[in-house]
């Protein structure tokens, strides 16, 4: 089956005086019906850059330079031709938002209007995409806090009265208002205590198991992906660096980036494993970066680094032992390979990285 | 094991330095207004001989501290009740707990930013007092404390350089021209600060601090404004600046959450550095009991504004006694767990077979054990009587009527 929003060779430049910064750069990300596919990347990275930027959500100085987008949601396509979103008229994105590709946006306090109830903002969300007589929107809103776990008597509540993890939770359900089939999710329990967090991730792997939408979730913390997400994007300097099943990434990792970042979360169960880090900051993506994007802070690098072009291509240890022990996603990952940009990994060296 | 798992309650005194003879004597929580009376601890307080004691001396201790809030129309919050520990030079006590469980009013309680409803705080033997701006500013140069968000605790129209020279002069100055008396009679060349306070001048002090939390080189970084550096650079900043004071006690309220996690670790081994160079007594607040395992000597566990289960870092996260810590544990994300228990619901099942979690909009309890509605082991005393802290070893108590049950070896290997 074809996937439900494909991303082909999206790059995304922000203009500014000191010259164009390459946030998003040649990123081919795809997402399958039903699947959450995590993207993971450290603050600049481009990940938030990227999911704006496929769903026309960026305004200038941000500019789309290359790359197409294409949806196949069943009530737009109808079985056809993917919408290619990059050529959506105004109208057809204003149908295609929240319908078919709603968001859960980072930080939960600042995306609620404080001055409004809560629900007048879902009734807002509501009326505005289902066309919807008060009433009904009424009774719709109530059934969204139903979905979520917050008792109906909140409708009346201003954000401020809620607590962190209830907020986001209405935020979630807004963004489920019109029962669309791809969400994405940016960061959305980023401000939350462990608990809350654990609480909130349980509620959407519940709600996509019912619903049956697609997660595009977006995070810097790759120790939550490997628990929640199906598939596993590693995001560094606008460039995708490695993508895989989430035991692919967590056994096998092929990219220097991928294991420094396996290895800088303290572990809380097992025994105590030493944390190593990755040194250094991210480059300027103002400079032109030719070849890995990674080598000044990689322990790896070799000259052949500066050459490649930061293409994905099959784990060389991941493919020619796929019917071996060891990799063990590959049983469900027979359509998604263990893909990387990185030219210097092999068997051996990905050996190295493979967490004790 | 063949040690008991259960210790008499309030064992015997003179099990570690520092620790006080004289316990708070429950009447005297009485004394705080308005305080529900039914929710008062029952049984003594144990006496903990801290893990963190073996790294130095103490430095900073809580007795029995209780806070009030008064929210109006006769409704009162007890955002911290009968909490005691102690913070010990170049030790690492980490506080843990969900927002609201009250690690941050701790931690203002010591800073002297609050008063406390009852209960002291002790530097160095001294009580203090937050009375008088001369008294409290000597002491504000021996507590120092880092803020969360290093995007809005620095000031965007000042340059680096303001941000530290400030402290530096404010504190090498103290007013009426005498030197600052140096804590508990030492000499103020503390090991690691490499100077005293005057014998440079406040520019090389500044250069000297940007080093210490290497932010080098230094002159580039003197003059650059928050929004030219990224958030683990601007909490480099933030420590500097508390390093500034030349503080012996260091206050760091969830000083990594706001940074991505690739850099947490960088300012962790920092803050880490830091207190051994500098013998910091370190309080590190976080809601991530992960980073606790790794960085804390003693850890602290707070749920509804007491302390439900302390001890050393390594037993407390791998053996957890207390419900609540088990729940806390079982929450944090596992990579070695892929999707499975977040598949199978957010649900932690309890030694017997009950299940906690779900969350919810709970609060604590406000009568009983505060954890007494969410827990699966809770019954009517649980509901009624709030546990003290009882003793599981010299060095780790927790407060539960189950303990028998919650901290037996099959329960913690379930989680």
């Amino acid at each position: 089956m074809a996937p439900i929003l494909e991303i082909s060779d999206l790059s995304v430049a922000y203009r500014s005086v000191g010259g164009d910064v390459h946030a998003v750069e040649h990123v081919s990300l795809t997402l399958n019906a039903g699947e959450v596919v995590g993207l993971c990347g450290e603050s600049g990275s481009g990940k938030s850059t990227l999911a704006y930027g496929a769903t026309r959500l960026l305004r200038p100085p941000a500019l789309i330079t290359s790359g197409s987008v294409r949806y196949r949601g069943r009530r737009i396509t109808q079985g056809g031709d993917p919408a290619d979103i990059l050529a959506m008229s105004h109208r057809e994105l204003a149908h295609m938002r929240w319908r078919e590709v709603a968001i859960v946006f980072q930080s939960a306090m600042n995306a609620l209007n404080p001055v409004l109830r809560v629900q007048d903002q879902i009734l807002d969300a509501v009326t505005a995409h289902l066309k919807l007589p008060r009433d009904e929107a009424k009774e719709k809103a109530a059934t969204l806090l139903d979905l979520v776990g917050i008792p109906r008597n909140r409708l009346r509540s201003y954000p401020h009265e809620l607590s962190g993890g209830m907020r986001q939770r209405v935020m979630i359900a807004m963004a489920l208002a019109a029962d669309p089939e791809v969400v994405i999710m940016d960061e959305p329990t980023t401000a939350l205590d462990v608990v809350v967090q654990r609480d909130i991730l349980a509620q959407i792997v519940e709600l996509k198991e019912t619903l049956g939408f697609s997660i595009l979730f977006i995070t810097h913390d790759l120790s939550l992906l490997l628990e929640l997400a199906d598939r596993i994007a590693v995001m560094y300097a606008g460039r995708l660096l490695e993508t895989g099943t989430a035991s692919a990434i967590m056994r096998e990792p092929a990219h220097p980036y991928t294991r420094g970042l396996l290895h800088s979360f303290p572990s809380l169960h097992g025994p105590r494993r030493e944390l190593v880090g990755i040194p250094g900051s991210p480059p300027d993506l103002r400079d032109a970066l030719p070849g890995c994007p990674f080598i000044p802070r990689c322990g790896y690098a070799i000259d052949a680094c500066s050459a490649v072009d930061m293409s994905l291509a099959q784990v060389a240890g991941g493919a020619g032992t796929g019917d071996g022990e060891g990799t063990g996603g590959r049983e469900r990952g027979a359509r998604v390979g263990h893909l990387t940009a990185c030219p210097i990994v092999t068997p051996q060296v990905s050996q190295e990285g493979v967490l004790s | 094991m063949s040690e008991p798992l259960i210790g008499g309650v309030g064992a015997s005194g003179g099990l570690g330095s520092g620790v006080p003879t004289s316990e708070v004597p429950v009447s005297d929580l009485s004394a705080a207004p308005a305080v529900n009376a039914e929710a008062d601890q029952v049984g003594e307080p144990a006496i903990v001989a801290s893990a963190a004691a073996g790294r130095g001396p103490l430095a900073m201790e809580a007795v029995g501290l209780n806070k009030v809030f008064k929210l109006g129309r006769g409704t009162v919050l007890q955002a911290v009740r009968d909490v005691s520990f102690g913070l010990y030079q170049g030790a690492v006590v980490a506080l843990v707990g969900e927002s609201g469980s009250g690690k941050s009013t701790v931690a203002k309680l010591l800073a002297g930013q609050e008063r406390p409803t009852s209960g002291q705080v002790t530097l160095d033997g001294k009580p203090i007092s937050v009375h008088g701006s001369r008294a409290f500013r000597q002491y504000k140069s021996q507590v120092q404390y880092v803020f969360q968000d290093p995007f809005s605790s620095l000031n965007p129209v000042h340059t680096v350089g303001y941000h530290l020279i400030r402290p530096v002069k404010l504190h090498s100055n103290p007013p009426g021209g005498r030197p600052p008396v140096p804590p508990g009679g030492q000499s103020d060349e503390r090991q690691g600060y490499r100077t005293g306070p005057r014998a440079r001048s406040a520019d090389e002090r500044v250069m000297a601090l940007l080093e210490q939390v290497r932010l080098t080189p230094a002159e580039q970084f003197v003059v650059k404004y928050p929004h030219e550096l990224s958030g683990g650079q601007r909490q480099r900043v933030s420590f500097a600046r508390a390093l500034a004071a030349q503080p012996t006690v260091l206050l760091a309220d969830e000083p990594v959450s706001m940074l991505d996690v690739s850099i947490r670790l960088e300012m962790l081994n920092l803050l880490d550095d830091l207190r051994t160079r500098l013998s910091l007594a370190l309080l590190y607040i976080t809601h991530d009991i992960a980073s606790a395992r790794y960085f804390a000597d003693e850890v602290l566990v707070m749920y509804g504004g007491q302390i439900v289960e302390r001890g050393p870092a390594e037993d407390v996260t791998q053996r957890p006694a207390h419900p609540y810590t088990q729940l806390l544990i079982a929450s944090a994300p596992d990579p070695d767990n892929l999707g499975s228990s977040l598949k199978a619901g957010n649900v932690v099942i309890g030694p017997g077979g009950a299940i906690a979690g779900k969350a919810g909009n709970v609060g604590p309890a406000p009568v009983g054990c505060p954890f007494s509605n969410r827990c699966p082991l809770a019954d009517d005393k649980c509901r009624r009587e709030n546990p003290a802290l009882q003793l599981l070893t010299p060095a780790r108590a927790a407060a539960c009527w189950h303990l028998d049950v919650a901290a037996s070896p099959q329960a913690s290997g379930s989680l």
